[in-house]
C-alpha cells in the first residue's frame, strides 16, 4: 500500500524527517509514536502533500504510485486521507455540503459521474448511523462551535464517506476524554478493513487499547528508532521515551 | 499544485474581467460638457412637461454651489464634469412587438452576459425592463401586470404616462439637494425605472431590471422610483455589468423606494460593473444614492451582492418613518486588485417600536481597501427601536484592507442596539484542509466563500441567488469564467 523509503523532509531550512523507512500493507494498522518534536506530524503532512514541507531525498509510493510532485486534492484521489489533529472550521459550510463537495471533486477526479444528490443523501444517512452520529450534526457549520470529541468524530466520519486506501490518523486522541476516545476508535474499528490501511500517530499508548495496531513505530529525531509489534507500545508506557533516546545517542 | 498564500494571491490578481466586450451600436451622444442648456437640452430630448425641466433646473443650480464628498475611504481621480457626455441613446428609438425586431447585436450583447430575452422570456415570472444606455429598448411581461393595475415602465415614460405619480414621489426619499451626486443625477437622468403597485396587490413576479452601460465616455445617470401603495408586495431585483474600458466611468444613480402603510418592498441588486484591470486601471466609479422609506407597518428589505466597479459609495438607507416599520440591509461586497468600496446602510429610527437589521458581509484581496460604513440613529421619539448589526470582514492575503466604520446615534433610552463584528482570513489551512478532501483551491475558494456569505445569499430571490453565487467565484477566483 504505502512504502516510504529513506525520506529526508523539513520546512524551511531545518530537517524534521531524517530519512524514515516504512512499509504498510492493505489491511494493516501501525501506529507511529514518539516523543512531542520527533516528526510525527510532520510525516502525516508530508505524505499528503502539504506544500510547505520540501522533500529533499527519498521516496514515498501510494499502491506502487510515485507521489512526488503531486498535490494534496491528488494524492486524496489516490486514496489518501489525513485525520487533523486541529481540524479547521469552515462558517457557514455544513458537513453535508462538505462532504458531497468533497465527494463529488473525488469522483469527477477519478472519470465518475456526480453522485445524485439522493444516492448522496442516503449515503451520508447511512454513514452516520454507523458511527453513531446524530442527525443534527450534519446540517451543521463544518467544526464551527464542535467541542474537541465532535470535531475528532467529524474526522471520522469523512473518512468513512471518502473511504481511503491510506488513513493517516494524526493525534485523533489528543483533547479527547475516555468515552469520546472509545466512540472514537470504535468508529475507526468499524472502517478497518482488509482492503485498506491505517497509520495512528499517537502520543500515548492508551488509544491503542482501543485501536489494536498490527506493528508499533517509535520516532525520535526524525528517524524510526525502533519497530516491534503492539507490546512495544506497553513497554513504552512503562519506561517512556528516554530509554529509546539514549539508546539513539549512544 | 497545492498553494501557498503568496501563489493564491497571484491566481487572484490573474483575474480577467469575465464580461469585458463592448456592443457597436450607432448611439446618438451629446457633445461633453454640462450648463443649463445641457439639462434643458436633456429634458426637451425626452419630451417632458416644464414642471420636470424646472425640477431639473433646479437641483443643477443647486449641484454647482455643492461640492464632492471627501469623507469617504476611498481615493480616486476626481471625475471632470465638463469632459463627459451627459446623453447617450441607441439610434433607433425601438419599440418592438416581438424579439425578432430587436438589433441582432444587441440580443447578441445579452447573450453574452447570459440574459438573453428569450431564456428571460421563459424564466416564469421574471419581467425585464433592460435599460441599454439611456433608453428603454425592451419591456416584457406589461401586459399581466397591467391586469393587476402594476405601472412597470421607464421613468421617462412614467414622466409622460403617470405625471400626477412621479410628481409626487420624485425627491420625496432623496432631495435633489441631498448631496453632490443626487443633485447631479437629478439634473441630468436619463432613464431609468418607475415601478407602482396599487393598494392591497400582491405583484405576482419579481420585476428585474438589467442596467448596462456601453458608450464611450458617458456617464449613466439613472432613476429608479418605486412606490408600493398600502398593503402592497413587491420584489425588484436589478444587475448589470458593463464592457471593459480604459477611462474611469462615472454612475451616479438615485433610487428611490416608498413604502406605504403595511406595503413591503425587497429590492435586490447584482452589481458587476468593470472593476479595472489587475494594476487598478479604468473601471466604473459607482456613486449611489439609495434610501427607502417606510411608513407605518411597512418593511423594506435591501440585499446586495457587489462585486465590480473601481470606486464604489453606496448606502442603501432606510427611513423608518411609520411606527412598527422594518428596515433590513444584507450585503456581499467583494473587492480584488485595486478595488475601492465603501459600502453600508443608514437606518434612520423615526417611528415608535422600529427594527432593523444589518447584515454586512465585505471580502478584499488583492490590493483592495473595502470599508463598512453604517450609522444606526434612534430619534427621541422612537420608543423601543430596536437594531441588530453584524459586520464580517474575510481577508485574502495581506496586501488588502478591510474597515469598518460603525455609527450610532440613540436618543432614545429605550432603544436596543447590538452591534457584533468579525475579522477573519482565508487561511492556508483552511485550503489544506479542503485540498486534503480532494477539492482543489479554487473550489476551495468558492465554498470558503459561499459560506461566509450564505446569510446574505439565502435572502437573494433564487433566481438571483444562482447568477451571485457565480459572480463571487468568477470575482474571486483565477480561472473560473
Amino acid at each position: 500500500m504505502l512504502k516510504v523509503s529513506n525520506l529526508v523532509a523539513g520546512i524551511e531550512e531545518s530537517t524534521i524527517l531524517n530519512g524514515i523507512d516504512l512499509e504498510v500493507n492493505a489491511g494493516e494498522v501501525h501506529a507511529i509514536m514518539g516523543p512531542n518534536g520527533s516528526g510525527k506530524s510532520t510525516l502525516a503532512s508530508v505524505i499528503a502533500g502539504k506544500e510547505e514541507y520540501e522533500v529533499t531525498s527519498g521516496k514515498m509510493e501510494l499502491l506502487g504510485e510515485d507521489l512526488e510532485g503531486l498535490s494534496p486534492e491528488e494524492r486524496a484521489h489516490m486514496g489518501v486521507f489525513l485525520s487533523f489533529q486541529y481540524p479547521v472550521e469552515i462558517p457557514g459550510v455544513t458537513v453535508t455540503n462538505f462532504m458531497r463537495t468533497a465527494l463529488n471533486e473525488t469522483r469527477k477526479a477519478r472519470g465518475l459521474e456526480e453522485m445524485p444528490a439522493n444516492e448522496m443523501l442516503k449515503l451520508i444517512r447511512e454513514k452516520a448511523e454507523l458511527l453513531e452520529i446524530d442527525r443534527k450534526f450534519l446540517s451543521r457549520s463544518l467544526n464551527e462551535g464542535f467541542s474537541g470529541g465532535e470535531k475528532k468524530r467529524n474526522e471520522i466520519f469523512q473518512m468513512a464517506m471518502m473511504e481511503p486506501k491510506l488513513a493517516i490518523l494524526d493525534e485523533t486522541d489528543s483533547g479527547l476524554d475516555i468515552d469520546a476516545l472509545r466512540i472514537v476508535a470504535e468508529g475507526v474499528n468499524k472502517l478497518r478493513s482488509k482492503d485498506n490501511a491505517i497509520i495512528v500517530i499517537t502520543h500515548y499508548q492508551r488509544l491503542l487499547d482501543y485501536i489494536v495496531p498490527d506493528y508499533v513505530h517509535v520516532l525520535h529525531q526524525g528517524k524510526i528508532v525502533k519497530s516491534g509489534t503492539k507490546e512495544l507500545a506497553l513497554e513504552l508506557e512503562d519506561k517512556g521515551y528516554d530509554w529509546l533516546k539514549q539508546k539513539t545517542t549512544v | 499544485m497545492a498553494y501557498t498564500e503568496e501563489e493564491l494571491k497571484k491566481e487572484l490578481e490573474s483575474k480577467e474581467y469575465a464580461y469585458g466586450f463592448y456592443t457597436d451600436i450607432e448611439s446618438e451622444t451629446f457633445p461633453k460638457g454640462l450648463n443649463e442648456d445641457i439639462v434643458r437640452a436633456i429634458s426637451k430630448k425626452k419630451e417632458e412637461p416644464e414642471w420636470m425641466t424646472e425640477w431639473r433646473l433646479e437641483a443643477f443650480r443647486n449641484w454647482q454651489e455643492m461640492v464632492e464628498p471627501e469623507w469617504p475611504n476611498v481615493e480616486y481621480t476626481k471625475p471632470d464634469f465638463q469632459d463627459i457626455s451627459y446623453y447617450s441613446a441607441p439610434n433607433k428609438k425601438p419599440k418592438y412587438d416581438s424579439l425578432d425586431e430587436v438589433d441582432p447585436e444587441l440580443l447578441e450583447t445579452f447573450k453574452k452576459l447570459g440574459i438573453s430575452l428569450e431564456e428571460q422570456k421563459r424564466l416564469a415570472g421574471v419581467a425585464v425592463d433592460i435599460v441599454m444606455d439611456s433608453v428603454s429598448v425592451a419591456t416584457t411581461f406589461k401586459k399581466t401586470l397591467a391586469e393587476k393595475g402594476i405601472i412597470f415602465c421607464s421613468i421617462s415614460e412614467a414622466i409622460q404616462e403617470h405625471p400626477e405619480l412621479v410628481r409626487k414621489y420624485i425627491g420625496s426619499v432623496v432631495p435633489p439637494k441631498d448631496n453632490f451626486y443626487a443633485a447631479l443625477n437629478s439634473a441630468v437622468f436619463s432613464d431609468g425605472s418607475f415601478c407602482y403597485i396599487p393598494k392591497g396587490v400582491r405583484c405576482p413576479m419579481e420585476l428585474s431590471t438589467y442596467f448596462r452601460i456601453n458608450q464611450a465616455g458617458t456617464g449613466q445617470f439613472e432613476r429608479t422610483l418605486v412606490v408600493a401603495d398600502e398593503g402592497s408586495y413587491v420584489s425588484y431585483l436589478e444587475g448589470c455589468t458593463a464592457p471593459s474600458r480604459d477611462e474611469n466611468q462615472l454612475h451616479a444613480a438615485v433610487v428611490e423606494l416608498i413604502a406605504m402603510d403595511e406595503a413591503e418592498i425587497k429590492y435586490s441588486t447584482v452589481q458587476n460593473w468593470f472593476p479595472g484591470d489587475k494594476e487598478g486601471k479604468g473601471g466604473v466609479y459607482n456613486f449611489v444614492t439609495k434610501r427607502g422609506l417606510c411608513e407605518k407597518r411597512a418593511k423594506i428589505s435591501w440585499t446586495q451582492v457587489e462585486t465590480g466597479s473601481a470606486v464604489t459609495w453606496k448606502y442603501p438607507s432606510c427611513v423608518l418613518k411609520g411606527d412598527y416599520s422594518i428596515g433590513e440591509f444584507y450585503s456581499i461586497a467583494v473587492t480584488n486588485n485595486h478595488q475601492q468600496a465603501d459600502t453600508g446602510t443608514k437606518m434612520i429610527h423615526l417611528g415608535k417600536n422600529t427594527r432593523s437589521t444589518i447584515i454586512s458581509k465585505g471580502i478584499s484581496a488583492g490590493h483592495s481597501q473595502n470599508s463598512y460604513r453604517g450609522l444606526v440613529q434612534i430619534n427621541s421619539r422612537a420608543e423601543n427601536a430596536r437594531n441588530f448589526s453584524q459586520c464580517d470582514s474575510l481577508l485574502m492575503g495581506n496586501l488588502c484592507g478591510a474597515h469598518t466604520f460603525p455609527y450610532i446615534e440613540a436618543k432614545n433610552s429605550s432603544a436596543q442596539i447590538e452591534h457584533e463584528a468579525t475579522t477573519s482570513k482565508i487561511g492556508e489551512d483552511q485550503i489544506f484542509y479542503c485540498n486534503q478532501r480532494g477539492i482543489d483551491t479554487e473550489k476551495a475558494i468558492a465554498l470558503i466563500v459561499n459560506g461566509f456569505s450564505k446569510e446574505v445569499l439565502n435572502k437573494l430571490p433564487m433566481e438571483f441567488a444562482v447568477e451571485a453565487q457565480k459572480l463571487l467565484e468568477i470575482s474571486l477566483e483565477g480561472s473560473v469564467g
